[in-house]
């Protein structure tokens, strides 16, 4: 039982380390901040859960796997505040993004209920 | 395999590191430093298991909610050149 | 009855975080969440909005859902890293929210900006401005998958 249960964190922890270094690695190659967050955020998300993971499955049922699931809900629930006002504030501060497209200013599906916007949004799928 | 953790977390720290000095806008250092705030919490929860002294956890808990304060702190300097800038206040409530 | 559910709420998160349980320790426990109950009443943030328990039941599902959703892009974003042609084409897009609770409406700009290659950058209104690192994500957010699953998380409520 011990075995399997260290077979399983050694995995995960594995796997964690290396989308941590990937993240890292897109980090240094993407070419401007707002293709660099999308890096980033792949530590914030699958790295580190994939550790966080194998470090609970190592403290088996206790009071430290608790908080583990602490810092885990931190990342889930913050992590995208701080990228949205990150974002917000560069376009704000006039940091041109490097495009391939910019559809910024493209016709919007009508304002409605639920069904007819959505209806809207299938129509429009084909042609997007 | 927490030599392993440990030593991944400090290398991904050095090249993010490395990202924060070579900038070259000021929002790819903050985008650094809130990626090595993330990446300590990750670093004190594997040296708490390194170590064998869970009391780690705690540290790393109270340095992301610093982290995310601290975030929010530069940002909103630089984008309202002012820490008690209240968007109420001076521009109406239209952004609700 | 919210004001109970957040007291509830805070004292577990005392218990969870401080793991001692002397007598002394827990009365100030009860003292500061009785505290932080009446400061919160006091700002009026105690709403469907600052506290939508309404949702909690049908969290774990959505969360489970939202979580494979960034698995799967986590893996793009991943081989996008380490393509040493570095295939990105950024794309600024528009999309319109369909939910109708400021709730919905957070948990679906969350959603977007959580998952690995998609990041919320604006909203207004219902209208959020949107900054995908492939087309193919700027598609989608505009195909509305996500969109319809967020709105139909929204209606449990």
């Amino acid at each position: 039982m011990e075995m399997i249960a260290d077979a399983v964190s050694w995995v995960f922890i594995v796997l964690g380390c290396f989308f941590i270094l990937v993240g890292t690695i897109g980090l240094l190659r993407m070419p401007d901040v707002y293709t660099r967050m999308h890096s980033a955020s792949i530590i914030d998300t699958l790295g580190a859960t994939l550790l966080i993971i194998g470090f609970i499955i190592q403290a088996g049922f206790t009071l430290v796997s608790l908080k583990l699931w602490f810092v885990l809900a931190l990342f889930f629930f913050f992590g995208p505040v701080a990228s949205h006002a990150l974002a917000q504030a560069a376009l704000y501060a006039g940091i041109d993004p490097v495009l391939s497209e910019d559809r910024r200013n493209r016709e919007l599906p009508a304002a409605g209920d639920n069904s007819e916007s959505s209806s809207a949004d299938k129509s429009e799928a084909p042609n997007s | 395999m927490f030599y392993l953790s440990t030593g991944v977390i400090l290398l991904a720290l050095l090249i993010t590191v490395v990202r924060a000095v070579r900038g070259p806008t000021v929002f790819d250092r903050v985008l650094a430093s809130n990626t090595i705030g993330t990446l300590a919490i990750l670093l004190l929860a594997s040296i708490g298991f390194l170590t064998d002294r869970p009391e780690f956890l705690d540290i790393g808990l109270t340095y992301g909610l610093l982290n995310l304060i601290g975030t929010f702190a530069v940002l909103k300097f630089f984008r309202h050149g002012d820490l008690a800038y209240d968007v109420e206040e001076k521009e109406g409530k239209a952004w609700k | 009855m919210r004001s109970i559910v957040l007291a509830a709420a805070l004292l577990a998160f005392w218990l969870i975080l401080s793991g001692h349980y002397t007598s002394f320790l827990l009365a100030m426990g009860v003292l500061s969440v009785i505290l932080v109950v009446l400061a919160a009443n006091r700002m009026h943030i105690i709403d469907d909005e600052g506290e939508p328990v309404e949702l909690l039941a049908a969290a774990p599902s959505y969360w489970l859902w939202l979580y494979i959703e960034i698995a799967k892009s986590a893996w793009s974003v991943t081989k996008l890293v380490l393509d040493p042609r570095l295939p990105i084409s950024p794309t600024f897009t528009k999309i319109r929210a369909s939910q109708k609770t400021a709730a919905g409406k957070a948990t679906y700009a969350n959603s977007i900006t959580l998952t690995p290659g998609t990041i919320t950058t604006g909203v207004e209104g219902d209208v959020f401005t949107v900054h995908a690192i492939v087309k193919e994500g700027a598609d989608d957010l505009e195909a509305g998958g996500m969109d319809k699953r967020v709105s139909q998380f929204e209606g449990t409520a």
